[in-house]
This record gives structure tokens, sequence and C-alpha cells, in this order.
């Protein structure tokens, strides 16, 4: 323990080392087991770095890339990158999840909704999103709208299509019990229909976020937006800087791990799995 | 009979929507309101789909995107089902590749595109290579899942009619964890197609669908642009129906294997 930490806290500190002391044998086994593939790849990469097979420019050793990381760290650039990614990131799903959550269960709900949607859904889903990145480019112009707007369009697809999927898998009967015991509309759609579709609005979320994840890297070095992973990767392309490439692959890596492990499986624990409607 | 009256009725709405959201889109590009050259007509974009597909260079556009949408899928098939298979049957190899797939898997294949190009300039191999990637981890991660959920049952009683290691694998273990692989092939072919369109967008080779959308946005050329979209669609989706939609007829559901998987 650090010396000078205040009294009050050392108990809470040690009640926690020893709550983490009892699993600790097993617990870095497994952390031992997930680190020694790493290991094994850094330590090739290093080799076949040093051996200079590539030109070093090309192909830099990892203490490079970890000092160019560092550098851009302290220096607020790669804060900045990964920000102004992140915010557009949130800004396109958060279009997408409300219109395709608002769409899909339109679609479930009422036929004449599905009858309209859902040939323009099917024909334009399989089309892959960055294809229409430069038409987007076209009619929004460079820079963000066409950004946040291409990772609205193309995330809200899988939103829409599970939604709907989810709130026609509600089960018939469990309508039928509820409006037999008297529940008017507004809460058959929140008692019923919105927990009951909810795996799948869930699954549909993740995939959308999944998808607006990979397009948004690719529209940042399309649409030449002036902060952006995608675009500091694709930027320093031009300078030969594949240590600042490979340090926003980096950071690219745990903005997705992060997604995945933070948001989506703390959302799914809270809501579905609580509700028993997953185990 | 109902069904079938419903589905009519359906294809026929369908219809009428198609419809309407062309004459909009019509209404819209002959009102003046926005450029003709971004928003060009349906006759125009018809006409430019119908040229470039009469002299051939559509063709050979979508022949050269085929190619590497084909070979890179074809090496991320002969990567990702074998080690994906080891990876159920040997807990070494598993506790090994999961981290490392795990790690590599959310880092979208489009970010490592200028790093590609910087080690194998531009071309073929930085598209192929993207494609690799981003279809290896859907089949790997899903023909893991499908040899293990492989049910014990089976095998047991495989084994104990007197089945050896061989034919227990390819007569028991491929069919039953088939569902799962063909689930994996889809998943990563919609990812590989992503793939190889941005990958030829950012990677500027010559030749490919990708390229053509992206090279005709510097000529304004939105007829070109839309007419490529509609090819990039329909050989989506004639993937996902005709080659995906067989693959499956042919092996699980004559096996009966996807009941069993879905219920």
């Amino acid at each position: 323990m650090r010396d000078g930490a205040p009294a009050i806290a050392a108990p809470g500190v040690s009640a926690t080392a020893r709550k983490i002391g009892r699993g600790e044998d097993a617990r870095s086994r497994v952390i031992a087991r997930t680190a020694f593939p790493f290991l094994v790849v850094a330590v090739i990469w290093e080799i076949v770095a040093r051996l200079e097979f590539f030109p070093r420019r090309l192909f830099p050793p990892l203490e490079e890339i970890a000092a160019a990381f560092m550098r851009l760290t302290l220096s607020g650039v790669l804060p900045h990158h990964a920000f102004d990614t992140i915010v557009r990131l949130t800004a396109g799903f958060a279009l997408a999840a409300v219109a395709g959550v608002a769409i899909g269960i339109l679609m479930g709900r009422f036929r004449r909704a599905e009858d309209i949607f859902l040939p323009l859904v099917t024909i334009a889903a399989p089309i892959p999103g960055l294809a229409y990145a430069p038409l987007f480019l076209l009619w929004f112009g460079l820079g963000n709208v066409s950004a946040v707007l291409l990772v609205a369009f193309v995330s809200a697809f899988p939103v829409v299509f599970n939604t709907w999927t989810g709130v026609k898998a509600v089960k018939d009967i469990w309508v039928r019990s509820a409006l037999a015991m008297g529940a008017d509309n507004p809460r058959l759609f929140r008692h019923v229909i919105v927990p009951g579709a909810l795996p799948y609005i869930l699954t549909g979320l993740r995939l959308g976020l999944a998808q607006a994840w990979r397009v948004l890297v690719g529209i940042e070095m399309l649409a030449a937006v002036p902060w952006g992973l995608g675009w500091m990767i694709f930027g320093a392309r031009e300078f030969l800087n594949t240590d600042v490439m490979l340090a926003g692959v980096v950071v690219i890596a745990m903005i997705g791990l992060a997604l995945e492990k933070l948001v989506f499986e703390k959302l799914e624990n809270y809501t579905v799995v609580r509700w028993g409607m997953m185990s | 009979m109902t069904r079938g009256g419903d589905r009519i009725r359906s294809y026929r709405r369908a219809i009428i929507t198609i419809v309407l959201a062309a004459l909009c889109y019509e209404a819209i590009a002959r009102s003046g309101y926005f450029p003709a050259v971004l928003v060009p007509t349906l006759p125009k974009i018809g006409a430019a789909l119908w040229h470039s597909l009469l002299d051939g260079t559509m063709l050979s556009h979508a022949g050269f995107t085929l190619y590497r949408v084909l070979f890179g899928f074809g090496l991320a098939i002969v990567a990702g089902v074998p080690l994906g298979i080891m990876m159920a049957r040997y807990r070494p190899v598993q506790n090994f590749v999961l981290p490392l797939a795990s790690a590599l898997m959310p880092i979208p294949s489009l970010a490592w595109v200028p790093i590609f190009i910087l080690w194998f300039g531009l071309g073929n191999t930085v598209a192929i290579l993207v494609v690799f990637y981003a279809a290896t981890f859907p089949i790997l991660l899903n023909t893991w899942s499908g040899v293990r959920s492989v049910n014990p049952l089976w095998l047991r009683a495989a084994g104990a009619m007197g089945a050896d290691e061989n034919s227990l694998f390819w007569k028991v273990i491929i069919p039953g964890a088939s569902p799962f692989i063909i689930t994996g092939l889809r998943q990563a072919f919609l990812r590989a197609w992503i793939a190889v369109v941005g990958a030829e967008m950012i990677a500027a080779s010559d030749f490919g669908l990708g390229w053509t959308i992206f090279d005709a946005k510097e000529f304004l050329n939105a007829d070109v642009m839309i007419a490529s979209l509609v090819v990039i669609g329909c050989i989506g989706f004639l993937f996902e129906r005709l080659v995906f939609g067989s693959l499956e007829q042919a092996t699980v559901m004559r096996w009966g294997m996807v009941k069993a998987a879905r219920t």
C-alpha cells in the first residue's frame, strides 16, 4: 500500500485486497493465460522488426509504437482524435437507435407500416454502407454532417430488422392475457411489447453499434473530417508514420473492446437477464 | 390459403410502395430544387447502367471486385474453419487463439487499409488482405462454437457404434457443426463485401465497383454512382440468396440439422 494514504481509506482498501486474495490464484492464472498469446505475438513482432526484413519506418519495433502513443497522448492529439470519433459515433448511433427502434416497432405493430417500409429496407440494406459514402459526400458535403448521417443511416438497418422481428415474436398469448386483464394500449406497449421484444432490440442495437463503428472508421478516411482516429491513420500514411498509425489502431481496438464489454454486456445484464428473458 | 392471400397482398403493396418511392424521387429530381448532376432522374440512371453493362466496363469492374472478395473469402475459409475446429477440440489452441481473436475482432478491417497500403503497395493485395481480415473472425468464432455445441450424445453414440476418429470427424462433427459454420460464412461474406468496397475506395486501385463509385464522385457522375450501387446491391443479394441459400439447402436442410438447431 502507498505511504501517506488517508487513514480512512485504509480499511476499505484492505477489505477489497482480502476479497481479491481469495480468488487470486485462479484469477492470476486466467490473466497469465490471456496475456501469454499477446506476449508471443509481441516477441515475434519485435524480432521481425529488429531483423529489419522490412524498412524500419514501415515496421517499427514496439517501443517506437509505445513512444508514439505516449507522445501523442501527452500532447493531447490522440485524445482529441479519439474524442471526436466517439462523439461522431454517439451522435450517429443515437439517431439510428431512435429512428430504427421507432420504425421497427411501427413495422411490427401495423400491417400498413410493414408494407411501406419493408420493401425499402430490404432493398437498401444489402448494399454495403461505405458504398453510399460518395453519394452522401456529394449531397451533404465533406465533413461532419455526411459522416454522422452515413453512420446513422447504415447502423439503422440492423436495428430496424431486429426490432421488427422482436415485436412480431412477442407471444400472442401474453398480449391477449394482458388485454384480458384490462391493459390499455400504452400499458400493453410499455409492460408487454417492449420487454418482450427487448432481447431482439438489444441484439439489433449491438449489431448496429458494431456496424456504426466499422463504417465510421472508413468514412473518416474519406470525408476529410478535421479530427478523428480514421483520419489520423489515413493522414499519417502520407508521412510514413507507421508508428502513429499503429498507435491509432491500438486505440481503435481499445474503444471497440470497451464498447462491447462495458456498454453492451452491462446493458444486457441490467435489463434482459434481470427480467428473466434470457439466462 | 389465407397465408397465400396475405402474401399476394403484401407483394402488391410492396410494388406500390416501390413505385411511389420512385415517383417521389423522380419528382424531386425533376423539380430542379437540387442540381441535376447531384440528383439524376431515373431514366438517366437506367441509361448509365445500360450503357456500362453494354460496353462491358461494369462487368469488368464487377469481375475485379468479385475476384478480390472471393480470393480473400477463400483464404478466410481455409484459415478459419480448421483453426476453429482445432480451437474447439484442443484446449491449448483455444487458450492461445481466443484472446488474440477477441482483441483483433473489434478493430474494423478498414483501419488496416492505410497500413496495408504502406506494407504491400496499392492494388489487389491490400483489398484481398482486408477481405481476409474481415471474413476470418466470424468464420473462426462460429466454427468454434459450432463444434463445441455438437451434442455429446451423438459423439458417444458414434463411438459406441465403433466409429474411428476419422469417420467421427467427417460424419458427426462436421455435419453437426455445419449450421453454425454456414451462419459464420454468411456473416463473413457480408463483412467481406463491405470491406472490399471500402478497400477499393481507399486503396484507389484502378478497377472495381467501389473504385467506380469513388471515381465517379470526382466527375460528379451521380448517375454512374447510383448505377454501381445497384450492381453492388444485386450481387450482394444474389450471393446471400442463391449461394448461401442453396448451400444451406444442400447440406443442413437435407441432413435435417436446421430444425434440430432451431428448436
